[in-house]
């Protein structure tokens, strides 16, 4: 079987596979936030970042190729990746200690995995109000980190279309698809894959809240490399 | 509308003295105080310059959210407000009662902070002053010089504390700032493990409380030519109470006495206070100062916390501290007892009630339920009155259809207190400051008068005496005459 060296590591791959998943596949963690099992590769979220053959790219986006030395878990990309946190921290409004999906959320997580001491940059502070007008979920758009999992399930899952980006670069935001812009004027239903992909606190199922103790949130007592990497085991 | 010494008649010529920044609860406060020619004090205030805003930022976030955001008004009593904010929002769930275990672990939640809160305050945060004395060198004059000095005191108060910050971690899954009170109920039990680690101490801590008690009542008993007069005024006493009268720091209707210790008004409901209390704004304090709208803002004004609490209710249910009450009620001699340094004896009795309330509650085994949510139909508004360490906290919010906070009204214990801590200031400066030189010491009077209250002073500003406090006394013309710093 081919393979490639993985932090001088040998990790097998098939033909078409991306780095990610023949690295995650073979127990080696490549941290993402934008990728799923069941979309295509987004290459949006950079927090796969890996040096190979001497160039920065996408592990999620960039398919493995024999003989490959790909550097992951080295001081230079988890700097690379710390960087890329701290910016999507300042870019929103991320106030974890407020947060219900705090514990549970995957750029917590990452920030924890990845030691994120200070949020670094000059905090944008977007103003972004929520769209509370549909009866069984909230969306907070301040936490939104642009991974557009939302837009992919709704668009190529549940058939509807709800969510779309907007605007351009700094101004890129997440909109509802309705003349109103309301959630509550969509066809969106709670049950929709897109109301459960959410990898930050955006889209909110209303009502639990905190009903999940701390010591029982995802993260609470394994980080999010070993919980990913026992996905891919099962 | 002016109380004496709030505002001087004519502000000419007076000599300007600032304590600035005194402590104060997560925020900053000062102390000002005008001095004629002869050092005769003419103004003093108690200024109040923190601004924080929830209640505004609070409002379009959803409701379930409040008690975790609230919390975060305070890092000594998050509980009080994350309670609060919880029995507030109850009514939108439709939770007009709890199950008994949500009820139940609230409550233990509760009396741990009460627990841990009073030991903090008591042994931290003021026992150097009572045991050392108000001028003596300050370099002793805190926790460390306690610990050298009386060191099975300093234990003991340390190890109460913590036990009460164990009990919060269990049943709010963190010491500071946890999520276990939600809309409804609860969202964990505790399991027999986390029942038996609490319980194996609980009888300790209620013997460690009642020496507690002694000490605190010994040291007033030692000197009650200070004790009883340092600070003092009379003013109302407010509080929650139980139906029948008991002590409550959970749950209850409000009831306000007079002076002279008569009730008059009671059976108050929470969801009514809006009817009753009315708040100032003076220009000179970011602090509203509440008063009982029908008695108006030079009379209606009232003292909160364990001092009120103590004497507003007719007992307390639990059998140690009752007894203590009854010894402090005699002490009184068949009238209310306003001492501010009172606060400290009345504040332990409240702590042995923790305690024992702790214990009572541990052996209940509702706590292990998994009864914990209860919801029915929605409402839009609720009211949630708590007895918090430093006094009555109202937390009042209504929600729009949509499930975001439309309004918000938070009346916090220190709030209560601003008039009450202002009179004693003003008796101290009167008192002790009067025509003096300023020293260390003298200064220090100041911050025992405003300390007795608790009024939520930050870890941070108390942290082992070094409160930071500069005061400058400037000539009339501005010039700077003489500086004393206190901390760093």
């Amino acid at each position: 079987m081919k393979q490639f060296l993985l932090d001088g590591q040998p990790v097998p791959f098939a033909d078409g596979q991306s780095i990610l998943e023949a690295a995650r596949q073979a127990g080696h963690y490549i941290p993402s936030l934008c990728w799923h099992k069941d979309f295509p590769a987004h290459g949006s979220c950079k927090l796969c970042i890996v040096k190979a053959a001497g160039r920065h790219v996408s592990a999620c986006a960039t398919p493995a190729r024999e003989g490959w030395e790909v550097e992951s878990n080295t001081p230079e990309m988890n700097g690379e990746r710390r960087g890329l946190l701290q910016m999507l921290f300042v870019e929103g409004n991320h106030f974890c200690p407020s947060c219900e999906k705090s514990g549970s959320c995957e750029l917590q997580a990452l920030g924890y995995e990845y030691e994120m001491l200070t949020s670094r940059f000059r905090h944008f502070y977007p103003d972004r109000p929520v769209d509370a007008s549909h009866p069984d979920v909230l969306l907070d758009f301040n936490r939104c980190i642009f991974c557009e999992l939302c837009v992919r399930a709704s668009r190529d899952v549940d058939g509807k279309s709800v969510f779309a980006l907007t605007g351009r670069g700094i101004h890129k935001h997440l909109v509802v698809n309705a003349e109103s812009g309301r959630l509550a004027d969509t066809d969106f239903s709670k049950d929709d894959m897109a109301a459960h992909i959410c990898p930050v606190g955006v889209i909110l199922h209303k009502g639990p809240g905190f009903a999940v103790p701390i010591g029982e949130r995802t993260y609470d007592t394994s980080s999010i490399r070993s919980l990913k990497l026992q996905e891919e085991d099962s | 509308m002016s109380f004496e010494l709030e505002t001087a008649a004519n502000r000419e010529n007076l000599r300007r003295v600032a304590i600035d920044p005194v402590s104060r609860v997560e925020g900053h406060g000062k102390v000002t105080l005008l001095l004629d020619e002869a050092g005769h004090v003419k103004e003093a205030r108690l200024h109040i310059v923190e601004f924080r805003g929830f209640e505004k930022f609070i409002q379009g976030r959803p409701y379930w959210e409040v008690p975790v955001m609230v919390q975060r008004l305070c890092g000594i009593c998050p509980v009080s407000h994350h309670l609060a904010a919880a029995k507030a929002l109850d009514p939108v769930v439709g939770a007009l009662t709890l199950t008994p275990a949500a009820v139940k672990i609230r409550r233990l939640m509760h009396y741990g902070q009460i627990l841990q809160s009073h030991a903090l305050h008591f042994f931290h945060l003021s026992s150097p002053d009572l045991l050392f004395g108000f001028e003596s060198p300050v370099q002793q004059r805190n926790i460390v010089g306690v610990a050298a000095a009386h060191p099975e005191v300093a234990r003991q108060g340390v190890l109460l504390r913590k036990f009460g910050q164990e009990v919060i971690r269990i049943t709010a899954g963190k010491r500071v700032h946890g999520t276990g009170a939600v809309p409804g109920g609860v969202n964990k039990s505790l399991t027999a493990a986390e029942r038996d680690t609490l319980l194996a101490d609980a009888d300790q801590m209620i013997a460690w409380s009642h020496e507690a008690v002694h000490l605190a009542r010994r040291l007033h008993e030692s000197d009650r030519a200070l004790y009883d007069e340092f600070g003092l005024f009379r003013s109302h006493l407010f509080s929650l109470v139980r139906a029948d009268g008991a002590m409550d720091l959970y749950d209850g209707h409000l009831r306000l006495r007079d002076a002279r210790g008569h009730i008059v008004k009671d059976a108050i409901s929470c969801a009514d206070y809006e009817q009753h209390i009315v708040e100032e704004v003076k220009p000179w304090s970011y602090m509203k100062f509440p008063f009982m709208q029908d008695l108006g803002p030079l009379k209606g004004w009232y003292k909160v916390g364990p001092l009120a609490r103590v004497q507003n209710c007719d007992f307390i249910p639990s059998a140690r501290a009752e007894a203590e009450r009854q010894a402090f009620v005699a002490h009184g001699e068949g009238e209310p007892v306003h001492a501010p340094l009172a606060y400290h004896w009345a504040r332990m009795i409240e702590m042995l009630h923790a305690a024992e309330v702790i214990r009572d509650l541990l052996n209940d085994p509702d706590l292990l339920s998994d009864q914990r949510m209860k919801e029915g139909t929605k409402g839009r508004e609720g009211v949630g009155i708590i007895e918090a360490p430093r006094g009555t906290l109202i937390h009042h919010y209504r929600v729009d259809e949509d499930d975001l906070v439309s309004y918000c009204n938070l009346i916090v214990s220190t709030t209560h207190n601003n008039q009450a801590m202002n009179e004693a200031v003003r008796q101290v400066a009167r008192r002790y400051l009067d025509g003096r030189q300023l020293t260390e010491g003298l200064l220090n009077h100041i911050e025992v008068a405003i300390r007795a209250f608790d009024p939520c002073l930050s870890c941070a500003t108390h942290a082992l005496g070094k409160m930071p406090l500069a005061v400058e006394l400037l000539a009339a013309d501005g010039s700077l005459a003489d500086r004393a710093v206190t901390g760093s």
